[in-house]
């Protein structure tokens, strides 16, 4: 029988010690699961490691961790597949970040991830009187919302989201994604307000990094990440102009490239704030001055290039945007709904 | 080796010692670089933001203007650009899995005469390093190995998540080739902190503080590690790291001071050309601790 020896990280607040990492022999086959491993010590040869779990089948979202850096849940991955992308061929089974420790592999779920979760409202509130019977509502309505409702709430892309590693007040994937599940539902009547509430906020849909670690860690395939940019999509349907000129930077920069055909980044900067000589734009570019003086000192950039583009867009490419943007309704695919086709077709 | 070639905005635009370098670097490992001078910016997830249509239109069309290329002699399509290959490989996943789909935006592109065929090979210069010109074959050409210099590896996010959609598996570690690489050269691989994070450049107009906190922790990071020099596939990367560094400094309140490389400016150094050729004088953090200017050879900080 092969043996596996895994790493644990330990911490326990209370005691006053610094955390440290233990080493255990785990004595199971490799296609058993890491939780199976921890577990194995738990019951043989240290009973005080803390982890949570309860269905083991990759459902209930109790046993998330990191397993050689990475987030995944404990029941899901095989202790040959960690074996195998261990770096010196130890296990290392550490708490999910971004969330405090309560007890070796234990986080504190509520302080962070909960929290977040009652930020964004997240039950339905429809408009008017609830119908006498059951709310009907087309298929075709509703599957857009079914990734979000996938959500097994365990915790992997909170764990890893770049933006609230250097942001902890940002929303997050998790909240987010479920944000998208009541802004996405036909029978909701507070669409405008609530994409309206998370696009205000500066810790909101226009904090999101775009760095996929969220897309990655989900053990169920809701792409937060996604669901975050469905969010701005919508927002900019309403025309919000929000605070953090998100929307503004969106729609500066679909202009520039309809007009150059590629980027013209002098022109972006001062858009992204409403223009050159908006009262908004000003303080920015004023404050950016160093950064600018330094690009044009090492010439990266001369001052010609940067005031005249000398690239247009082609008018092929101008048509695209225009038939494109004359559709009556956007045309949106998604493959978790439709899925990939079988090779051949 | 011919390629259809996609340098993207940002190499002709801030970043142009990047183009410039790959111009240089091209022949020296026999790369013939056709460029796709008529296509458009892939859109950086931005537009796709917007619209998912209009950025999987624009980059069909990319796709299809390199893919006549091909039919004319071309091996494959290649960008320098990491946040050109995944917003690329985001909406060639969606047009290659769909048939109806494709059919719909080609039907965009008839009008010009253009088709987009499923499967296009689009391949980031680093790929196309390891898997179509081989890590030995370049070595064998390293005029000037960067010994001693120790290079710490940014991949960032756009080359390297989500992994499968990105090819990442057992055959190609597609997240490890900078690794490769750097070792292939000569150099010292220098593992850090921030190496597989993001540099904060896409909510720099958005939330300034988060977006120079992610690229000052990184930096600082490396040079805890201490890192001579960082490279970069990402010349997106390259403005928040490099550019933006003093501002960097000023919000994670520690002096920064890491040169900051585009792939193809190491790759040229060890290939035998001179920095200046490289367009390394354009960078707002100097790479003295890379270069010695007096000799012009490479040399790690004393």
């Amino acid at each position: 029988m092969p043996d596996y020896t895994l790493r644990i990280r330990r911490y326990s607040p209370e005691s006053g010690e610094a955390a440290h990492w233990d080493e255990f022999p785990v004595d199971l086959e490799g296609h058993r699961s890491v939780l199976d491993g921890i577990l194995q010590i738990k019951d043989r040869l240290d009973g005080t490691v803390g982890i949570r779990c309860a269905c083991q089948q990759a459902i209930c979202g109790s046993c998330g961790v990191r397993v050689n850096g990475r987030p995944v849940l404990a029941c899901h991955l095989h202790l040959d597949e960690a074996f195998e992308r261990a770096a010196d061929g130890v296990i290392v089974v550490e708490p999910m970040g971004n969330m405090p420790v309560l007890k070796d592999l234990i986080v504190d779920m509520h302080e962070v991830h909960w929290k977040k979760i009652q930020r964004v409202t997240p039950w339905l509130i429809p408009d008017g009187d609830p119908p006498e019977r059951e709310y009907i509502v087309p298929r075709d309505k509703m599957i857009d919302v079914t990734q979000t409702m996938a959500c097994i709430q365990c915790g992997a892309c909170v764990s890893d989201c770049l933006s609230m590693e250097v942001d902890p007040l940002f929303i997050g994937p998790a909240a987010l994604a479920k944000a998208y599940r009541f802004v996405g539902d036909p029978r909701d009547g507070q669409q405008e307000q609530r994409v309206r509430d998370l696009a205000e906020d500066p810790h909101g849909i226009y904090d999101c990094t775009h760095c996929f670690n969220c897309i990655e860690a989900c053990p169920k395939g809701v792409a937060p990440m996604s669901q975050i940019m469905r969010l701005r999509r919508i927002a900019g349907d309403h025309g919000i102009e929000d605070r953090n000129n998100g929307h503004r930077h969106e729609t500066a920069f679909v202009r520039n490239i309809e007009k150059n055909g590629l980027l013209h980044e002098a022109d972006l900067l001062p858009d992204s704030y409403g223009g050159k000589f908006h009262p908004r734009a000003v303080p920015v570019l004023v404050s950016s001055l160093p950064t600018i003086v330094r690009a044009l000192q090492r010439r990266k950039v001369t001052p010609a290039r940067a005031l005249l583009h000398k690239h247009k867009a082609p008018k092929e490419v101008k048509r695209i945007f225009r038939d494109v943007h004359d559709r009556e309704e956007r045309y949106e695919l998604n493959l978790y709904v439709v899925g990939e086709e079988e090779n051949g077709q | 080796m011919k390629v259809a070639y996609w340098p993207g905005c940002v190499s002709r635009g801030f970043a142009p010692e990047l183009h410039g370098a790959m111009a240089r670097v091209a022949p020296l490992l026999d790369i013939e670089l056709v460029e796709l001078d008529r296509a458009a910016c892939c859109g950086a997830g931005v537009i796709a933001e917007h619209n998912q249509e209009l950025a999987d239109t624009l980059n069909a069309r990319t796709f299809a203007l390199a893919q006549q290329e091909i039919a004319k002699g071309a091996d494959l399509m290649m960008n320098i650009c990491s946040t050109c290959q995944g917003a690329q490989s985001e909406c060639q996943e969606r047009l290659d899995a769909n048939t109806p789909y494709r059919d719909h935006v080609n039907e965009t592109l008839s009008a010009e005469g253009l088709t987009y065929e499923k499967g296009i090979a689009n391949k980031h210069l680093l790929w196309l390093l390891v898997e179509e010109i081989g890590l030995d074959a370049v070595k064998a050409k390293v005029k000037r190995p960067l010994t001693d210099l120790r290079v710490g590896p940014f991949y960032g996010c756009y080359i390297v998540r989500p992994t499968t959609r990105l090819g990442i598996d057992r055959e190609h570690p597609r997240d490890r080739y900078l690794h490769q690489l750097i070792d292939a050269l000569g150099g010292t691989v220098v593992d850090y902190a921030g190496q597989y994070k993001c540099c904060g450049f896409p909510i720099i107009t958005m939330n300034q503080q988060a977006s120079l906190t992610q690229a000052g922790r990184h930096v600082g990071d490396a040079m805890d590690a201490a890192a001579d020099c960082l490279v970069t596939p990402c010349p997106l990367c390259h403005l928040n790291l490099d550019l933006q560094q003093p501002a960097a400094a000023g919000i994670v309140g520690r002096p920064l001071n890491m040169p900051v490389l585009h792939l193809p400016q190491l790759l040229g150094l060890a290939l035998g050309l001179e920095p200046k050729e490289l367009g390394m004088d354009k960078h707002v953090v100097k790479p003295s601790s890379v270069i010695d200017w007096s000799t012009s050879v490479v040399a790690s900080a004393a």
